[in-house]
């Protein structure tokens, strides 16, 4: 018998932890412009390599370079740039609600901007996300009113969801945006259950998925794959990668498989791996996708590959996982400034425009959190009733809900 | 009209609803070529096509996710769950996402499934296909929960929980599949076409979900059961000679308290019996509403007969199984207490 020695558990560690220099030499990133665009009835087998590289269209010099550009009209480009503007604006205001006690809890997206925004213009009318929590770009891209996403952070009395859910667990059928659950992974199953019945129903509209990279260990991730697999489900499966688990690093959920996006090829499932700090690129592969799903070729997952800069709620700080630093060290910049450069270059913006944009967008901002506030804000002004805690479990309220109803006296 | 077997009428409400409804579709494990473990879904498949009705990974949590999906998008999943005892994996689909759609979103999303599963002990399946999760569903808010004990009770209120706009937790017991099983396990198996509940219609119709039924007018103590135990109250009724009032409550949630609260201000007493182990069982729900609602009529302390609090053995099955004798001792019990 051969002595092998004991076992020992390997437990993954991040590179770098707080009070080490940030180290991003682990992140293999492609030059931009050099990852091919095959056609979209490409077999997984034949694409694999877009599992492992990245997509990006945006280079260092602001130029839009390779087989992925060239899908965006100026107008276009000048408002997604606006979008992530306006959720970068929205964001900074609804934290500093958060921190002026006006609403229990807030998640922010900088950093990650151009995943939802640009994502939200390959789609059309009619279909269906089903988000996570940090998706709202799907939202602004959208033109849902931010006053009425500003009502349910604070919870009152004009909530849409009258109370009853954390803030930012928005709901919105008309705007493609499934209720969020704020359990994780749950809703990707459900897309692809979505989509399914568009294809059932010989429907046009797909579905989109969309999960965090932590997230992708849960059952429920594999479960959508494989439905959305064996069916062929008209479904895009978008894994954000942002880095962090709360404080949890990639790693432990990634394990062993190179990416994220290699989790599809054992499925079958064409995969694609993207810059998602770069809005053409994001918008590039997503309409790629879109197509696939519409042309009834079925899935396909895509990996954004971001940082997310700020914490990953109000309830967490990430000096104390991470190097305070680190996200000035990523490697793939900011969408926000990356985008504005291109439009620089290209003569379609200029610093000053930048700058009265900001302040416009900023005031938009704050007009709709004034008008939010005559609705009341979490603790103070008007709230939702206590009769909306037993309306709704139900379509019809049972016996027992109603005896309950009037002991609350209501 | 027609005599059917509880598996028969299960799938002929199926039948029944898919041909009034293009919306609803049936899937699950074995379920579309085969016909399901149980045939219940037997001819589904060759009658409405393969997208109407289909078989699925082995994976309950995304037969169940797909559905909460599917519903979403406007359809009527009604979806198998093989056992009862398989639905664990789609337990966190059922509370957290099934039940809460229409609330948390306040009714921009609902989610119309009906997950049917077989339930139940009586065929040596072990503890793996013999048990009666029903209480797991009821202390969930915003499911309802149904237990049929017979063919014709099995299609209407199947029918009723397809219409239903909310999730439907569907317990089919499994014993009761081919028929009217008392818990007399060494006696011949009685067919269902000898029981007139297995007289059924062909057509549509439908029984409301919450409302109870009285199986047997008493006037000495009520008994208060439901799936295969509805025939176990009766027939230990039967074998002590006392005056019991059976009920068949149908439904969990929504319960119908009034006809259990009209029965136990008759009788006096009151017996809670049902497969499931007892401890935080729905006896225990029930129990405590009576004691609310009929304190000063009872007689004597309400009992419970359940399933011992252990899992559900194989050999010793029928030592296991709350059947007429046990079901029979606490009526004698509460008569003389």
């Amino acid at each position: 018998m051969v002595d092998t020695g004991h076992l020992s558990l390997h437990v993954p560690e991040p590179a770098v932890r707080p009070g080490g220099q940030p180290d991003f030499s682990n992140v293999k990133i492609a030059r931009a412009g050099a990852v091919p665009r095959p056609d979209v009835d490409a077999a997984a087998e034949d694409i694999r390599d877009l599992a492992y590289s990245i997509i990006r269209v945006l280079n260092r010099d602001g130029e839009a370079v390779g087989p992925w550009a060239g899908l965006l009209s100026d107008d276009d480009l000048r408002t997604g740039l606006r979008h992530m503007m306006t959720l970068r604006a929205f964001d900074a205001r609804m934290l500093m609600a958060q921190r002026q006690g006006k609403t229990s809890f807030y998640m922010q997206h900088l950093g990650e901007e151009a995943v939802s925004c640009a994502f939200r213009k390959a789609l059309n009318k009619g279909d269906m996300n089903f988000p996570t929590y940090r998706q709202a770009g799907l939202f602004i891209a959208d033109d849902y009113p931010m006053v009425e996403m500003m009502n349910q952070i604070y919870s009152n009395e004009s909530d849409p969801l009258r109370g009853r859910q954390l803030p930012i667990m928005y709901s919105s059928k008309d705007h493609g945006f499934f209720t969020i659950s704020g359990n994780l992974a749950t809703q990707y199953v459900q897309a692809v259950g979505w989509a399914m019945a568009s294809a059932i129903k010989n429907d046009s509209r797909i579905a989109a998925a969309w999960i965090g990279d932590g997230s992708t260990a849960e059952s429920d991730f594999h479960s959508a794959l494989v439905f959305a697999s064996t069916y062929r489900a008209p479904v895009i499966l978008n894994v954000v990668n942002n880095q962090w688990a709360i404080s949890t690093f990639q790693g432990i959920a990634r394990g062993g498989s190179g990416t994220f996006a290699a989790r599809g090829l054992g499925f079958g499932i064409p995969a694609l791996r993207v810059d998602g700090n770069d809005y053409l690129a994001v918008h590039a592969v997503a309409c790629w996708a879109a197509e696939r799903a519409r042309r009834n070729l079925g899935p396909t997952l895509i990996e954004y590959v971001t940082y997310r800069v700020g914490a990953h709620s109000t309830s967490d700080d990430p000096s104390a996982y991470r190097p305070k630093t680190e996200s000035e060290a990523w490697p793939l910049g900011d969408p926000v400034l990356r985008l504005k450069k291109h439009l620089i270059l290209r003569g379609l913006w200029s610093e000053e425009r930048h700058v009265q944009a900001e302040a416009e967008i900023t005031d938009e901002v704050i007009a709709a959190q004034r008008k939010a506030e005559e609705h009341g804000t979490m603790h103070a002004g008007g709230r939702p009733s206590v009769r909306d805690i037993f309306e709704g479990v139900y379509a019809e309220m049972p016996p027992h809900l109603r005896r309950q109803r009037q002991k609350a006296g209501y | 009209m027609a005599r059917m077997t509880m598996i028969e009428a299960v799938r002929s409400a199926m039948d029944v609803a898919m041909g009034r409804d293009e919306d609803v579709v049936v899937f699950g494990e074995d379920v579309g070529y085969f016909g399901g473990v149980f045939r219940c879904t037997q001819g589904l498949q060759a009658k409405y096509g393969k997208t109407r009705c289909f078989d699925t990974p082995i994976n309950e949590s995304g037969i169940v996710g797909t559905a909460i999906g599917m519903a979403a998008y406007g359809l009527k999943p009604c979806v198998e769950i093989q056992f009862a005892d398989y639905m664990y994996p789609a337990y966190d689909q059922l509370t957290q996402e099934a039940a809460r759609i229409r609330y948390r979103s306040n009714g921009d999303f609902t989610c119309p499934i009906v997950v049917r599963m077989p339930t139940g002990g009586g065929i040596f399946g072990g503890q793996t296909h013999s048990q009666s999760p029903e209480a797991l569903f009821t202390h969930v808010c915003g499911l309802k929960v149904v237990v049929p004990s017979n063919p014709y009770d099995a299609k209407g209120l199947l029918i009723a929980a397809i219409e239903d706009p909310d999730p439907v937790m569907f317990l089919e017991p499994k014993r009761l599949y081919n028929g009217p099983f008392d818990g007399h396990h060494e006696r011949p198996v009685t067919p269902w076409s000898k029981h007139e509940l297995s007289d059924v219609p062909d057509d549509y119709y439908s029984i409301p979900i919450g409302k109870a039924e009285v199986r047997r007018q008493g006037s000495a103590v009520t008994v208060i059961a439901y799936g295969t135990m509805v025939h176990v109250a009766l027939a230990a009724a039967e074998d002590t000679g006392i005056d019991a009032e059976v009920i068949d409550l149908r439904s969990l949630l929504p319960l119908d308290l009034d006809a259990i609260v009209k029965s136990v201000s008759k009788t006096g007493r009151c017996v809670v019996v049902h497969e499931a182990t007892l401890t935080s069982g729905f006896g225990g729900e029930i129990a405590a509403l009576v004691q609310e609602h009929c304190f000063y009529h009872l007689e004597a302390p309400v009992m419970r007969v359940a399933g011992w609090d252990t899992p559900y053995p194989h050999a010793q099955e029928w030592d296991y199984f709350p059947g007429p004798a046990r079901v029979g001792r606490a009526l004698t019990d509460v008569m003389e207490a």
